[in-house]
C-alpha cells in the first residue's frame, strides 16, 4: 500500500485557494517526499489548516493542481491518518478512548460491528497494538473526556494510526499541551515517522518542539510558501523575501530558533479561529 | 387514573400478575409500553450522546399542535403527530448553521421553532371549542386506550426506525464523537445528522400518541442519561439503556394500575430515582467504579 519512497507524496503546482471572496493563498508550490517528517509553518491566518484540508480534499482548490499519494486529493483518504485542529472531548463525554481508536478503525462502515469472534480478535489486537505504541495503555478504558490534554492527544494519534496510513496529517498536535508534554509528543511523532516509513506533515504553530525531527518545512506566507531543509527556510532572508517585510530569526543559545517580526503578535496560542 | 374497580394490591405477586393481565386494555398498554421503552430508549441514546436534547424536547412539545391541528381539521391525530414532528425535524435540520458541527450553534434555531410551535397549538386548541378534555390525553397520553391498530402501527414504525438506527448506528457514533476526522474518511455527516433528526422525530411521534407530549421527554432523556453514567462502553451502555426504559415503564403501568395516580408519574418517578442513583454511584465511587 505504501507509494515508492521516491515518489512525492503531497504535490502542488501553483495553486490557490478562495474561501468567502477571501484568498487563502496562491502560487503554492510545494512537493513533500514520502517518508519524511514535514512541519507547515506560517503565522496566523496563513492558511496552515486550510491547507491540510484542502490535502484531504475537504477543501477545492480554486486554482492549480495538487495531487496526493499520487492521485485526486480526497480519493486515497482511507491511506490518510488526519488529526484535526484542536479538538478536546466535552468532560462530560462517556465513551473510551479504546473506543475512539476503534472508530478510527472502522467507525465509517455501515451498520453495527460484525459479531464474527476472528474479525473481532483481530480488530481488538491491532487496536491494542497502536494503543500500545503510543503509551496509552494506563488511560485508554477511561473515559476519554476525564484524562488529560495529552493523553487525549495520544488517543487521538493512536486513532489516526490505527489503519496503518500511508500518510499522517497532524493539525497543531502539541498546541494547548504543556512544554514536557510537547517534547514526548514530537518525539513520539518522529519514532512513528522513522518506524513505520510513514509521511507525517505536521502543522505547528511553534518549530522548536520539533525542529530535531524534521526533514523539511514548509513556511506558508502571503506570497505562497517556501519549502526546503529548516536550515535553508527558517533564515531571515527567506523570510524576509517571503513576507516582503523585514524578518530576524535569531539563534537562542540552547539551539531555539525566535522569528522576529513576521506579521503577527507575538504570543503562541492564539490562532483559533483559523480555518 | 386508573384504580380499576377491583383492582386490589394484595402481597399475594401471583394474585396480583392475574389482575393486572386480567383487561385486553392492560394487555395492550404493556405491549405499547415495551415498544416505547425500547425505541425511545436506543434513539434517546444517541440523543443524549450527541447533546441534542433540546431539539428532542422540541419535537415532544411540537407533538401537541400536530395533533391538535389534526383534530380540528377533523383527521386523526396520527396524522398531525407524524406530520408536524418530522416537518419540525426537518426545519430544524434546515435552520441549523451551515458550518461547523457543534451542537450549541443549533439552539437558537430550536427555541424559535419551538416557540411557533406552542403559539400553534394555543390557536388550534382556542379553534376548535370544546377541544379541552382532548389536551389532557395530548399532553398527558392515553396508555390505557390502545387499541391492537395501534400496537400494529407501534411496532411497524418501531421497527423502522431501529432498523434504520442499526444501519447507519456505527457511522453515526463516529460523527457523534469526532465529526471531523469522520468527514475526512467519507462520512456524510450532515447527511447523517439530518436523517438523525428525522427518526428523533419519527420516534417522538410515535412515542407520544402513547404518551403524551410531556413523557415521551422523560422515556427518551432519562434511561441514557442514566446508562451513560453508569458506563463508557458504548455497546454496554445501550443495553443498559433498554433495561432502565422496560423497567420503569413496566412497573410504572403495575403501580399505576393498582393506585389512583397516572401512570406519567410513576414512570418518571422511577427513572429519576435511577437517575440520582447513578450519580450518586458515581459520586461515591468514582475512583472505584471503572470506565
Amino acid at each position: 500500500m505504501r507509494t515508492a519512497l521516491h515518489a512525492d507524496a503531497i504535490d502542488a503546482r501553483d495553486a490557490a485557494v478562495r474561501l468567502g471572496g477571501r484568498t487563502v493563498w496562491e502560487h503554492l508550490d510545494l512537493s513533500i517526499p514520502a517518508g519524511e517528517f514535514v512541519a507547515v509553518l506560517g503565522p496566523n491566518g496563513a492558511g496552515k489548516s486550510t491547507l491540510v484540508k484542502t490535502v484531504l480534499g475537504l477543501v477545492p482548490l480554486t486554482h492549480g493542481t495538487l495531487s496526493v499519494l499520487g492521485a485526486e486529493p480526497g480519493a486515497r483518504n482511507h491511506d490518510i491518518g488526519y488529526l484535526p485542529q484542536r479538538r478536546s472531548f466535552d468532560a462530560g463525554l462517556r465513551v473510551r478512548g479504546v473506543d475512539v481508536v476503534r472508530l478510527g478503525l472502522d467507525g465509517d462502515k455501515w451498520g453495527l460491528p460484525r459479531p464474527g469472534r476472528r474479525r473481532q480478535a483481530e480488530a481488538r489486537r491491532r487496536v491494542d497494538q497502536v494503543i500500545g505504541l503510543v503509551d496509552a495503555g494506563a488511560y485508554a478504558d477511561r473515559p476519554v473526556g476525564e484524562v488529560s490534554g495529552g493523553e487525549q492527544q495520544r488517543i487521538l494519534i493512536a486513532q489516526a494510526l490505527v489503519r496503518r496510513p500511508a500518510m499522517l496529517l497532524l493539525d497543531e498536535p502539541l498546541d494547548s499541551l504543556d512544554l514536557p508534554n510537547q517534547a514526548a509528543v514530537a518525539a513520539l511523532v518522529s519514532r512513528i515517522c522513522r518506524a513505520e516509513g510513514m509521511t507525517i506533515l505536521m502543522v505547528a504553530h511553534d518549530v522548536n518542539p520539533i525542529l530535531p525531527y524534521l526533514d523539511h518545512v514548509a513556511y506558508l506566507g502571503s506570497g505562497g510558501a517556501v519549502c526546503g531543509s529548516p536550515e535553508q527556510v527558517i533564515t531571515s532572508e527567506t523570510l524576509s523575501r517571503l513576507f516582503d517585510t523585514p524578518i530576524e530569526v535569531l539563534h537562542a543559545s540552547d539551539g531555539r530558533l525566535v522569528v522576529v517580526g513576521q506579521p503577527e503578535p507575538p504570543a503562541y496560542h492564539v490562532d483559533r479561529h483559523e480555518h | 387514573m386508573l384504580a380499576v374497580a377491583g383492582a386490589h394490591f394484595t402481597w399475594n405477586l401471583a394474585d396480583d400478575f392475574r389482575q393486572l393481565f386480567e383487561f385486553p386494555f392492560m394487555v395492550n398498554a404493556f405491549r405499547a409500553g415495551t415498544i416505547v421503552a425500547v425505541v425511545a430508549g436506543a434513539i434517546g441514546w444517541f440523543m443524549v450522546l450527541r447533546r441534542q436534547a433540546f431539539a428532542g424536547h422540541t419535537l415532544a412539545l411540537v407533538g401537541f399542535p400536530g395533533a391538535a391541528g389534526a383534530i380540528w381539521l377533523g383527521v386523526s391525530a396520527t396524522w398531525g403527530f407524524f406530520g408536524f414532528c418530522v416537518g419540525a425535524a426537518l426545519l430544524i435540520a434546515w435552520l441549523r448553521p451551515e458550518r461547523g458541527e457543534g451542537y450549541s450553534e443549533e439552539s437558537s434555531g430550536i427555541g424559535v421553532v419551538q416557540a411557533f410551535a406552542l403559539a400553534c397549538g394555543f390557536l388550534f386548541v382556542s379553534l376548535y371549542r370544546g377541544f379541552l378534555n382532548g389536551i389532557n390525553a395530548l399532553l398527558f397520553g392515553s396508555f390505557l386506550g390502545v387499541t391492537n391498530g395501534q400496537v400494529l402501527v407501534l411496532l411497524i414504525v418501531g421497527g423502522a426506525a431501529l432498523t434504520a438506527l442499526a444501519a447507519v448506528g456505527r457511522p453515526l457514533l463516529f460523527t457523534s464523537i469526532d465529526p471531523d476526522v469522520a468527514a475526512a474518511r467519507g462520512v456524510r455527516v450532515r447527511a447523517l445528522s439530518v436523517l438523525f433528526l428525522v427518526l428523533l422525530g419519527l420516534t417522538v411521534a410515535e412515542v407520544s400518541q402513547i404518551t403524551g407530549t410531556l413523557l415521551v421527554f422523560a422515556l427518551l432523556v432519562m434511561p441514557p442519561a442514566t446508562a451513560q453514567l453508569l458506563t463508557a462502553r458504548p455497546g454496554v451502555s445501550v443495553a443498559i439503556t433498554v433495561v432502565i426504559g422496560l423497567l420503569v415503564t413496566w412497573l410504572g403501568l403495575a403501580v399505576a394500575y393498582f393506585t389512583p395516580y397516572p401512570i406519567g408519574f410513576f414512570v418518571t418517578s422511577f427513572a429519576f430515582a435511577g437517575y440520582v442513583g447513578a450519580a450518586a454511584l458515581r459520586r461515591g465511587g468514582r475512583r472505584r467504579v471503572i470506565a
